[in-house]
């Protein structure tokens, strides 16, 4: 590998048959599996500390202030110990409630992709899901007992995502659409929708008295309907439940991908749709339920923002939301793998909050380091797009030990 | 008019020339109930879409399966619009459609679009996919601005953000060709790099204040000798006699790329390597170095494009203002079957349909509330229609989106 310049080396043969998206990426996580994406982590938060270093800060004292803004000092603090409610306590928490819905906009991203699809619509779909669990959550009165209430919200919320995310699905199936201008263009649809359902005079703008300038919903709390406290202080955004929902959703996904014939077929449709089809699987019907499940997943996230800690949602929430496209670099740098995107949800949660709320502004502007999460988000997606770079140095070192695994399969 | 196109001799009748017609039927059923004709009575646009959709039954039977189910749709759409303008007030109508100033709006939203789709059109052109327009105009939006309030001068401004739109150009490019990256991937990087970095450099160089006020501004080209014209005089000038400098240069961009790309020798070899890389690499063309260059000019058009955005209109900058226009350009370029004067056209409809929302919200915000808000989603309603109703008609480049390997 350090033999210098590209051109004295052997010329690959044209690389190896994947077409699609997925299939290359699986072809890159074969050749180098958890490396590449914890060095690509590495080199994007080097970049964002040559930006920080740029601003004039000290880049080690602007990620200690992330980091301990992102609870992570919890871990040698009271690793265990879950009664002890102060500001690393604290801070976890967030970090834990931003990474449970990073894990959900994550899968909304993985699944699709392994059907080859990239599903960067995860906003809108999200979007979409909030309406629909702020409306039953909070508009439906006590229709129904709260327990019951609460899990027809989150169901309703992720068929809301999936429907808006089965359009994609269904556009890509029939006249083959591309998923990526048509996700766009639902987000934004999604974006004003939802904008003019909270905003003034809209249907779900709430009905408070002296607040009927505000552009913001009703409360799901207020009307009984919500998940419950797992750990800290009710009143304090605490940890919900939701969690294990978050967490279920990661098994499934696994399971699903992994153990059923629905699972097979999506891969299969992934690696080559071509071939897929020849071997007598529907590629329409994939891409469509691919997508269907891809924004269940975004609408669950909706369901557990609204019910677990926001309870309601405004104009300016779905103004500033982003979860939709932290799921795209969670995916990616989790390889669409069930377990990767749980610890890629993990970093970019800390990543999130402590780069804005729970970070001292005497360390590091909060407002310069949101943006900087941003830019770390997008160094960590170019570098992930590029690591068949990894893959051809891989290939190579496989060559020169004469391992014909790689480059003789498929070819 | 269908009726027309129906009766003529047997040889001009095609089923898809039924179906154009019945597309026209409908779009005229909305057309007569709006001002300057303003029918009140809604028989008249009945009739018509009647003709579109009964056009449109008669093509789909025939097989022209899309061109008929574009007659139909456009048919109930071209009624209910004519139903609900016969139902408006005339005052309200006369704010929406006062046609000079519709189609001079149109422009003004279409001229970021002209420019991002013709960069989008050189980039795919020559092999590589570029979803990062959207990010390329969102820089050049930022720093087009910075450099107009640094240096007092639109033009330096203008200039310094297409560099910077052309900067991405290169990252981008670096990514496909060099290291062979995805290239829907490595635009989606560009899209978050974009906003990441004009969000820091926004915080970093005006903190919580805004722009100040005053920037220089991208002046308009007065045209006074249009209205001299007789009868049309003042829907010229209203239309084309006040439009912004940018504007003008947008169209000859489009006229400029539409002859580079098919009657230059460049063009011809930026051609090839988009569409046979291998063939191009044999006889003696640069891959590398079209791609090169079709990508780094994509990224400069699309920040000229995103310079109009902020220092042409709103002389102001606020984060991720392109709200999605770059992949609206990104859908002219495949309506418009990769052709510059095609793009130029979705460019035109999709701007057109921005600004009919805008003066729909202005006109009817106290009579209907919200509609203001709803109506933001025309354009974005529109590009997904007709991206769903142009692929498999419009062919992309052979190997766009593919890397190449050089032997």
């Amino acid at each position: 590998m350090t033999e210098g310049p590209e051109r004295q080396v052997p010329p690959l043969e044209d690389p190896p048959a994947p077409t699609t998206t997925a299939g290359r990426l699986h072809v890159a996580q074969r050749a180098g599996g958890i490396v590449p994406p914890v060095l690509t982590a590495i080199f994007a938060f080097l970049m964002g500390g040559l930006v920080i270093l740029a601003s004039g800060a000290n880049p080690i004292d602007a990620y200690l202030g992330i980091l301990e803004g992102a609870g992570i000092n919890w871990f040698w603090d009271h690793l265990g110990n879950t009664d002890v409610i102060d500001l690393s306590t604290f801070n976890f928490t967030q970090t834990l409630l931003r990474a449970t819905t990073f894990a959900l906009t994550g899968l909304a991203v993985a699944f699709a992709f392994r059907c080859g699809l990239f599903n960067i619509g995860g906003q809108g779909q999200y979007t979409m899901g909030v309406v629909v669990g702020v409306w039953v959550g909070a508009y439906w009165g006590d229709a129904l007992p709260s327990g019951l209430h609460v899990v027809v919200g989150i169901v309703l919320a992720g068929v809301a995502g999936a429907l808006w995310a089965g359009i994609a699905g269904i556009l890509k199936a029939t006249v083959g659409a591309h998923e990526v201008i048509t996700t766009i263009m639902l987000n934004w649809i999604a974006f004003w929708f939802a904008s003019y359902c909270f905003g003034q005079g809209g249907p779900l703008q709430n009905r408070n008295v002296g607040q009927e300038s505000v552009p913001i919903s009703d409360s799901v709390y207020d009307n009984g309907v919500f998940i419950p406290v797992l750990w800290g202080d009710e009143g304090l955004q605490a940890l919900h439940y939701g969690i294990f929902l978050a967490i279920a959703s990661l098994i499934a996904f696994y399971l699903v991908i992994n153990r059923t014939t629905l699972g097979y077929e999506v891969r299969a449709v992934g690696f080559n749709p071509d071939a897929a089809a020849y071997g007598g699987i529907s590629v329409k019907k994939n891409f469509f339920l691919a997508m269907a499940i891809s924004g269940l997943f975004a609408g669950l996230a909706a369901a557990v923002d609204i019910y677990g800690w926001k309870y309601s949602a405004g104009v300016l929430d779905i103004q500033a939301s982003t979860v939709g496209f932290v799921g795209i670099a969670v995916a990616l740098l989790g390889r669409s793998t069930a377990i990767g995107v749980g610890l890629a949800a993990f970093v970019f949660g800390a990543l999130d909050y402590g780069t804005t709320r729970g970070l001292d502004p005497e360390v590091f502007d909060p407002t310069l380091a949101g943006n900087l999460s941003l830019m770390i988000q997008g160094l960590v997606v170019l570098f992930v797009g590029a690591d068949l770079l990894i893959l051809y140095l891989w290939n190579l070192r496989r060559k020169r030990f004469a391992s014909p695994r790689l480059s003789g399969k498929g070819v | 008019m269908t009726s027309l196109a129906e009766n003529v001799g047997v040889s001009l009748v095609t089923p898809k020339r039924v179906g154009i017609a019945g597309i026209v039927a409908g779009m005229v059923a909305f057309w007569v109930a709006l001002p300057p004709i303003h029918v009140r009575n809604v028989v008249v646009p009945v009739v018509l879409a009647a003709l579109a959709v009964a056009a449109g039954v008669y093509a789909t039977r025939a097989h022209e399966v899309r061109v008929g189910w574009g007659a139909i749709v456009i048919g109930f759409l071209g009624l209910g619009g004519a139903y609900l303008a016969t139902r408006s007030n005339m005052e309200s109508l006369e704010i929406v459609f006062t046609w000079s100033t519709l189609i001079a709006s149109m422009f003004v939203f279409a001229c970021p679009l002209m420019f991002a789709a013709v960069g989008g059109i050189f980039s795919e052109r020559s092999g590589v996919v570029n979803i990062g327009l959207e990010g390329m105009m969102l820089m050049g939006a930022f720093w087009a601005i910075w450099g107009a309030d640094r240096t007092g001068n639109w033009v330096t401004g203008v200039l310094v953000g297409m560099a910077a739109g052309g900067l991405l150009g290169v990252l981008h490019a670096f990514f496909s060709v060099h290291l062979r990256a995805d290239q829907i991937i490595g635009g989606t990087a560009i899209n978050l790099l974009a906003i990441g970095v004009t969000g820091y450099a926004f915080v970093q160089f005006y903190g919580t204040e805004n722009i100040p006020a005053g920037v220089s501004q991208i002046p308009r080209l007065q045209m006074r000798f249009l209205e001299e014209i007789p009868i049309v005089g003042d829907f010229l000038y209203g239309a084309f006699g006040r439009l912004s400098v940018m504007i003008w240069i947008g169209f000859i961009v489009v006229i400029v790329a539409h002859v580079v790309l098919f009657k230059t020798p460049l063009g011809l070899r930026l051609r090839s390597t988009g569409e046979h890389p291998r063939a191009a690499d044999t006889v003696g063309i640069s891959v590398y170095g079209m791609r090169y260059f079709g990508v780094t000019l994509s990224g400069v058009l699309a920040g000229a494009g995103g310079a109009f955005l902020s220092v042409g209109v709103i002389s102001s900058f606020n984060e991720n203002m392109t709200a999605g226009r770059g992949f609206i350009a990104l859908a002219a370029v495949i309506a418009g079957n990769w052709r510059p004067f095609g793009s130029f056209f979705f460019a035109c409809l999709f701007g057109f349909s921005t600004a009919l929302a805008f003066r729909l919200g202005d006109a009817y915000r106290d009579s209907v509330a919200g509609l203001d808000v709803l109506a933001q989603m025309l354009p974005y309603v529109l590009t997904l229609i007709i991206v769903a109703g142009v692929i498999g008609k419009s062919i992309p480049p052979a190997a766009a989106g593919k890397p190449y390997t050089k032997q």
